[in-house]
């Protein structure tokens, strides 16, 4: 079908807001007045709180409160930003209170205090005398796990935060019918986000009392609700706004900073307070991605076919549940749709350790299974001879895949064309015949991993989005959704979406970009790559009734059946012709002052999404290997995705060179270390956090195969997270295919593929 | 400890007392209202706050404010024209689709500019070594490097003809 905006690389909405940097952020609406929050931070990875005494802190002039374990509810509540669920057995783990009696990790909440400016509030943090009883530091989940270990939250043991796995088919049953059974051990590396805005919240209260939020988050709304929770008061008596933010990716589905602010302003009569991380803080005490271990058992028939698979997985989600039981489970899920195994065993168990709490992060544990897994494929080709990239299509599920445990069924899978189009792209064959036979210190190799990634969190979580669009007078549009726009450019998609239907250019759609939780419609928020895919098709329902009620108005204005028209260019014209009818303005002054007739056309809609679709890809990369240095360079990469119809090609491309880069440093340089004594973090910084620069980041290719996907609004799937899924098991492989080496731990840093290098007797 | 000083922001001199401590992202910020200043970091690592002191791209927020004396700033807000036309380098990173979450595009568009202004050429390499003090998370910087380049090429002819470039 013909679009007219969808489908066009049409400039982003805030573009020219940001470039100019009038774009305001959370830090942005400083208020004069405004009081300064931070915190007291353990020093201990795991300690009790035996005693604090804060009255030196509070004698000092300019401190407005001291707050501790003992001046906050006492509720316990969850962080992760999922939507509430009225079924208690399918809600998150509730670990948490505002300020701790017990410190978990190194970095651990315990105290904060509010101050007139960020100096006194430093100072008064010094003042704070706390007497720790200091426990044993379990710093990996193989100590967490260990026989006599100390329990990190009392209710968990065996510090097990979740053990809930799966059985598809019987898998000793395939393994017995395999001619061959490879197995494998593969561990990924803890991560960080590190979106440019730190976490950042401020608080105050209004003349009514409600408490006023605005904060740096991809989930107000529930922002709104937790807040709530774990201040005990009803939500309504929450408000939460959210401006431009600086980047999230997933780091932001938790409600990290907002609880305690609201508290700083109620210790405070209600006076605004700002709560901002520094760059060091955030690294510690938001999020990380859950580092894994993965073992891997698969059967293979000589026919090159995969059988059954048996994967136990160890993640290590920290000092706090988070999204640690969900990270698990959606890492033995999404896999599923890529290849068609006839059993599968998956037994995850989900450790507290005492470090920092991991939570989403883009890819939301599939990075890290595929890593595994894709790794896993490769070492079984090489074993048995078979070709990398037929080995794969062979064996690909396809369309038509019905998951036997969410019962979902596949409509749409370009895969195999993607796999195609990326292997012409690398120019595969023609190098491959150059890279057979290499010797000397720089070796080349090429390397492909696919992946499958869904479209929300049907049937798991609830999939609600709310649209509104009100039509103005001049004939433009309002349009408001309840998605977060976090730089992804959801706003920008969700435009073209309405003006498609509404027949308007981009500049007659007005998006209303800030959320607020009293006005905008409800949305559980950016995550799961879910809102071009589920609040776009409520941001289509809403422009077709928006579009109804025009030609119905019109009908009445002037007796042309409205089934006979349509709208186009700014006009109501007839459908059979294209012949105007009226201008698009004159109808909306018609709604809006006709004496008789009158009534602005507005809809508010939602869409509660039952459906969720696959979307699939390949990274296929180059690589040039330093034997003597251990550097590994990606010369060419290529990720080609099946994300369904694209609505915006020049968005869609820079989601995927951010999720590639974010693979990169992946698979080569990022990695959070920790003494594994005690715990204190090592590289907290963006100094000796090897987050990629520009002169790390190769070009990176993209290509799309667009597949029409019939349950999402104009053939859209997920994209916002797959980019990031498939690089480094690429790179992996390319590194495999150039030394022969096999890595099955992440980071490949300089110095670790030298060290294998020197064990392998490479060098 | 007080300190009045005297500079000028985006063509305006002004004159205003100052904490000593303070850096210039925090004057420029929280006392003048220059939002489009970013803070990344604090520390002089992410690039976010990046301003121009006498042309030259600097992190303000290791720059004492009291050292700005005298000096000429630019902050993104500086950058487009009055009556609000932007920039060539803004344009380009429009363009280019340089632009996600925005958090570190005024510091990235006021090291191009400079870039730009020096009148020097850079070949690609050199140009991603001049901005490599900029991090970025979302973009992945392949539309940053074109957009620097863009913004560095020479004007191009363009007529009604409908040629663009040498003919």
């Amino acid at each position: 079908m013909a679009f007219s905006v969808v489908g066009k690389s049409v400039q982003r909405v805030d573009a020219v807001a940001k470039v100019t940097g009038k774009a305001k952020y959370t830090d942005d609406f400083y208020e004069r007045d405004m009081l300064v929050g931070k915190i007291l931070r353990s020093p201990y990875a795991h300690a009790k709180v035996k005693k604090i005494d804060v009255s030196k802190a509070k004698a000092l002039p300019g401190v407005e409160a001291v707050l501790t374990y003992w001046d906050v509810p006492h509720l316990k509540f969850a962080t992760a930003g999922h939507p509430y669920a009225l079924d208690p057995s399918h809600r998150d783990k509730e670990d948490r209170f505002i300020l701790t009696d017990k410190a978990r990790f190194v970095g651990d909440a315990v105290a904060a205090v509010v101050a007139t400016d960020e100096l006194i509030a430093q100072q008064a943090l010094q003042l704070i005398e706390v007497e720790y009883e200091v426990l044993e530091a379990l710093t990996t989940p193989e100590k967490a796990l260990g026989e006599g270990a100390p329990l990190i939250h009392e209710d968990c043991e065996r510090n097990i935060l979740a053990a809930r796995g799966y059985h598809i088919g019987d898998v000793e049953a395939s393994f017995a019918e395999s001619d061959y059974v490879i197995e494998g051990e593969y561990e990924t590396s803890i991560v960080q986000h590190c979106h440019l805005e730190n976490h950042i919240s401020y608080a105050r209260q209004d003349s009514d009392g409600r408490i006023i939020i605005v904060s740096s988050t991809q989930i107000p709304h529930i922002t709104r609700r937790i807040v709530a929770q774990a201040l005990g008061l009803p939500w309504g008596r929450v408000r939460v706004l959210k401006p431009y933010i600086g980047g999230g990716f997933g780091n932001k589905q938790d409600v990290c900073v907002e609880p305690l602010n609201a508290a700083m302003t109620l210790a405070v009569g209600g006076r605004p307070v700002k709560l901002e991380l520094s760059r060091e803080e955030c690294m510690i005490d938001t999020r990380t991605r859950h580092a894994f271990k993965f073992k891997m058992k698969t059967g293979v028939s000589k026919a090159g076919k995969l059988k059954g698979i048996q994967i136990e997985a160890i993640s290590n989600t920290g000092a706090y549940a988070s999204h640690g039981h969900s990270i698990a489970m959606s890492a033995g899920t999404k896999f599923r749709p890529l290849y068609a195994f006839e059993s599968i065993k998956y037994d995850p168990v989900t450790v507290y350790t005492n470090l920092p709490a991991a939570g989403a992060m883009r890819g939301y544990g599939v990075p890290q299974i595929q890593f595994a897994l894709e790794s896993h494929i490769e070492d079984i080709v090489n074993k048995l001879g078979f070709d990398p990239i037929e080995f794969r299509r062979r064996n690909l599920a396809g369309v038509g895949y019905v998951d036997p445990l969410s019962k979902n069924k596949v409509y749409s899978n370009g895969l195999a064309e993607c796999i195609t189009k990326g292997k012409e792209l690398i120019r595969w064959e023609e190098k491959q015949a150059g890279y057979s036979r290499q010797s000397g210190d720089r070796r080349r190799g090429l390397g492909l991993a696919c992946f499958a990634y869904a479209s929300g969190t049907h049937p798991v979580g609830l999939e609600l989005s709310g649209a509104r669009i009100v039509l103005n007078q001049d004939g433009s549009v309002q349009l408001q959704i309840g998605a977060t726009e976090i730089g992804q450019g959801s706003d920008t998609v969700f435009a073209q979406m309405a003006a498609e239907v509404l027949g308007l250019p981009m500049d007659m759609v007005h998006v209303i970009s800030t959320q607020d939780t009293d006005i905008t419609p409800f949305d559980t928020g950016a995550y799961a790559s879910r809102q071009t895919y589920i609040a776009g098709m409520a941001v289509k329902k809403a422009a077709l009734e928006v579009k109804e009620k025009i030609l119905n108005f019109v009908w009445g204005m002037t007796d042309i059946p409205a089934e006979m028209l349509d709208l186009k260019e700014q006009n109501v014209v007839y459908k059979h012709s294209g012949e105007v009818v009226l201008p698009l303005a004159e109808v909306a002054m018609h709604t809006y002052y006709d004496t008789v007739f009158a009534q602005p056309i507005t809809s508010d809609t939602s869409n509660n999404a039952r459906v969720n679709a696959m979307s699939f890809g390949v990274t296929f990369a180059e690589v040039e290997i330093d034997l003597k240095t251990g550097k590994i360079e990606v010369k060419e990469i290529f990720n080609v995705h099946d994300s369904g119809k694209i609505i915006n090609p020049k968005l869609a491309e820079g989601q995927v060179h951010g999720g590639v880069s974010m693979g990169i440093g992946y698979a080569l340089s990022e990695q959070m270390l920790f003494d594994e004594e005690t715990g204190k973090p090592l590289n907290n910084n963006l100094l000796d956090y090897k987050l990629p620069t520009i002169m790390d980041t190769p070009d990176i290719g993209v290509a799309f195969v667009e597949t029409e996907e019939p349950s999402g609004a104009f053939g859209v799937k997920s994209l916002g997270e797959p980019p990031a899924i498939s690089p480094a098991p690429a790179i992996r492989n390319a590194v495999l295919a150039a030394t022969g080496v096999k890595f099955n731990r992440l980071p490949m840093n300089p110095q670790r593929v030298f060290e294998k290098f020197k064990q392998a007797g490479l060098i | 400890m007080l300190k009045k000083i005297s500079f000028t922001v985006n063509g305006k001199a002004l004159s205003l007392e100052i904490d000593i401590r303070e850096s210039l992202l925090e004057v420029l910020r929280t006392r003048l209202g220059f939002t489009g200043v970013k803070k990344g970091c604090g520390v002089g690592e992410c690039g976010a706050c990046t301003v121009l002191i006498d042309g030259t791209p600097i992190d303000s927020c290791i720059y004492l404010a009291v050292w700005a004396e005298g000096k000429s700033i630019t902050t993104i807000e500086g950058v487009a024209s009055k009556d609000g036309e932007l920039s060539k380098v803004q344009q380009a990173f429009v363009e280019e689709g340089a632009i996600q979450c925005g958090f570190c595009t005024p510091g990235l568009v006021l090291t191009t500019t400079a870039l730009a202004e020096s009148g020097k050429e850079y070949t690609r390499e050199e140009l991603k070594r001049e901005l490599s003090g900029h991090f970025c998370r979302c973009t992945g910087y392949n539309n940053i490097l074109k957009a620097a380049e863009k913004s560095l090429k020479p004007e191009e002819h363009q007529c009604a003809c409908g040629h663009h470039g040498e003919k």
